[in-house]
């Protein structure tokens, strides 16, 4: 555990897995390189409050600066790799500088899916993945504005939100016939619908965005069906894209992510991946999968430290996410794809908190937990321990949901 | 700065310098505590900076309250101590805090 690790990335899984290398006994030096400017900062704030301008860029990062520095872990910002030589264990950054690596560790996360949309690059026009995204958007909001947000998703939804508490007139639209439609049942897409339209958002669904016209400041987005719509801002949010170009160049195993075992090593034993950019096997769910979270960055990295260090800990975790909107808190257990049945769990038309719990031969696959904390802390846990209970009883009010785990 | 002590399930202690008004969660994630994830960065969504507050000081953090107690109940191992770290801020009155760490977060 001597020897230099380079971690390229600065995201979650880099920092968690820089923290996570030195917890487990790496002596060697840490250096971890990215293109980012700044030092790893938390993402989800980005859609949230740190767009509302309730937090500033200081205290969204994951730790301080001098951090690093005081665990012995070098941070190279602002610098991009531009090749692996795994034949000789270097990297070319884009500076001229080569660093060679006793091991290497991909967390070269994911950026925003481009949109085949004309007038992209327009001024005024952002997509949302970014510190310097958002502010470029924080530059952009003013309270008698408007915005156009592309894309209804969990990114889309929360931008409206903030964007909605500060004032501006939002107006989104969403391609597919319902919000969420990637990742919800229509149930709970019709929830988060009926909650942003009570909040002032105009969604509008169905829609397909042909071109962005740019006349001096105002813009107007124009839609297939031939509506327009005009704004001040547009954000767009219409997915990630797994950054593997350099895994690919150098030769590594790549299919919809940097392929990774479930001790988060890649084709070549020097080189682990974590996060985003990773495809991973998954037990639990009797298959790979690719997730955009960062518990699965973090907990992967944590793996990936483990098998540097020669502390192998397979990792096998069902995926979790959260998403807060207005005063909504959602908490989502388990994968829902594939499911056959969904059972609602309180009212989702007049309350503002209920539980979609999605079932596949009668077996849990996921749930959906709308300020729900108690019941998503279960899911959690009747999907780790393979427990059943029958839908009837997933509906039932009157009965607390910790007896389901006795 | 107060002193916040964490003892991770393996033994091994960490003392680390926690400033006023920042978490014990921070605290941790900040000083490279691996017994501490807090996936969610702080807004009581994760359960994952789930800690034991010793029980000499548990009356000085007091006890959890609306989700965070909700969410305890179900994290493993819960105790009567249980607290999710990130809701507890760090005041002068916690310096010298021992918080005990889980074996596992999740």
């Amino acid at each position: 555990m001597q020897g230099r690790v380079v971690i390229v990335g600065t995201g979650h899984a880099a920092a968690q897995l820089a923290s996570s290398l030195r917890q487990q006994g790496w002596q060697g030096e840490i250096l971890l390189v990215g293109e980012e400017p700044c030092a790893p900062y938390q993402r989800p704030p980005l859609s949230k409050d740190y767009l509302a301008g309730e937090r500033t860029a200081d205290n969204i990062l994951i730790r301080p600066a001098a951090a690093y520095a005081s665990h012995g872990v070098d941070l190279l910002t602002g610098r991009r790799v531009l090749s692996i030589d795994r034949a000789t264990k270097m990297i070319a950054l884009d500076d001229g500088q080569q660093l060679s690596y006793q091991k290497l560790a991909l967390c070269t996360g994911a950026r925003a899916r481009p949109a085949s949309i004309r007038g992209v690059g327009s001024p005024g026009v952002f997509y949302l993945r970014t510190l310097a995204d958002v502010d470029g958007i924080r530059a952009n909001i003013s309270p008698d504005k408007s915005a156009v947000i592309i894309g209804g998703g969990y990114i889309g939804l929360e931008a409206a939100a903030a964007l909605r508490g500060l004032g501006m007139a939002v107006t989104l639209l969403e391609l597919q016939e319902r919000v969420l439609s990637r990742v919800c049942a229509p149930e709970v897409s019709d929830f988060y619908s009926r909650v942003h339209r009570e909040e002032g958002v105009d969604i509008r669904v169905g829609v397909e965005v042909l071109t962005i016209e740019n006349d001096g400041g105002v813009k107007t987005v124009v839609c297939s069906d031939g509506s327009r719509f005009h704004a001040d801002l547009i954000i767009i949010g219409v997915g990630i894209i797994p950054n593997v170009e350099l895994a690919e160049a150098c030769g590594l195993a790549v299919d919809d992510g940097i392929v990774v075992d479930e001790l988060a090593r890649t084709s070549d034993p020097d080189i682990v991946a974590a996060g985003d950019c990773t495809n991973h096997p998954n037990d639990l769910l009797g298959r790979r999968v690719r997730q955009e979270s960062v518990p699965n960055a973090m907990e992967q990295a944590k793996t990936a430290a483990g098998t540097l260090c020669d502390r192998p800990v397979p990792y096998q975790v069902y995926p979790w996410f959260w998403s807060d909107q207005y005063d909504l808190k959602l908490q989502i257990a388990g994968l829902s794809e594939g499911y056959d049945q969904v059972v609602l769990r309180g009212g989702k038309d007049r309350q503002r908190g209920f539980v979609a719990w999605y079932l596949r031969g009668g077996r849990l696959l996921a749930a959906d937990c709308i300020n729900r904390p108690k019941e998503f802390m279960v899911a959690r846990q009747l999907l780790a321990r393979k427990l059943a209970v029958a839908p009837a009883t997933l509906a039932d009010e009157t009965i607390d949901p910790k007896n389901w785990l006795s | 700065m107060p002193l916040i002590h964490y003892v991770e399930a393996n033994g091994a202690e960490y003392e680390a310098e926690v400033p006023v008004g920042e978490s014990v969660m921070q605290g941790a994630v900040d000083n490279m505590i691996d017994g501490i994830l807090g996936e969610c960065g702080g807004v009581c969504s994760c359960a994952t900076c789930h800690c034991y507050v010793d029980e000499d000081w548990f009356d000085k953090v007091g006890p959890p309250e609306g989700s965070e107690q909700l969410m305890l109940e179900m994290v493993p191992d819960p105790e009567p101590t249980s607290r999710l770290s990130c809701q507890i801020k760090v005041t002068a009155e916690l310096d010298g805090l021992i918080v005990r760490l889980p074996v596992s977060q999740y």
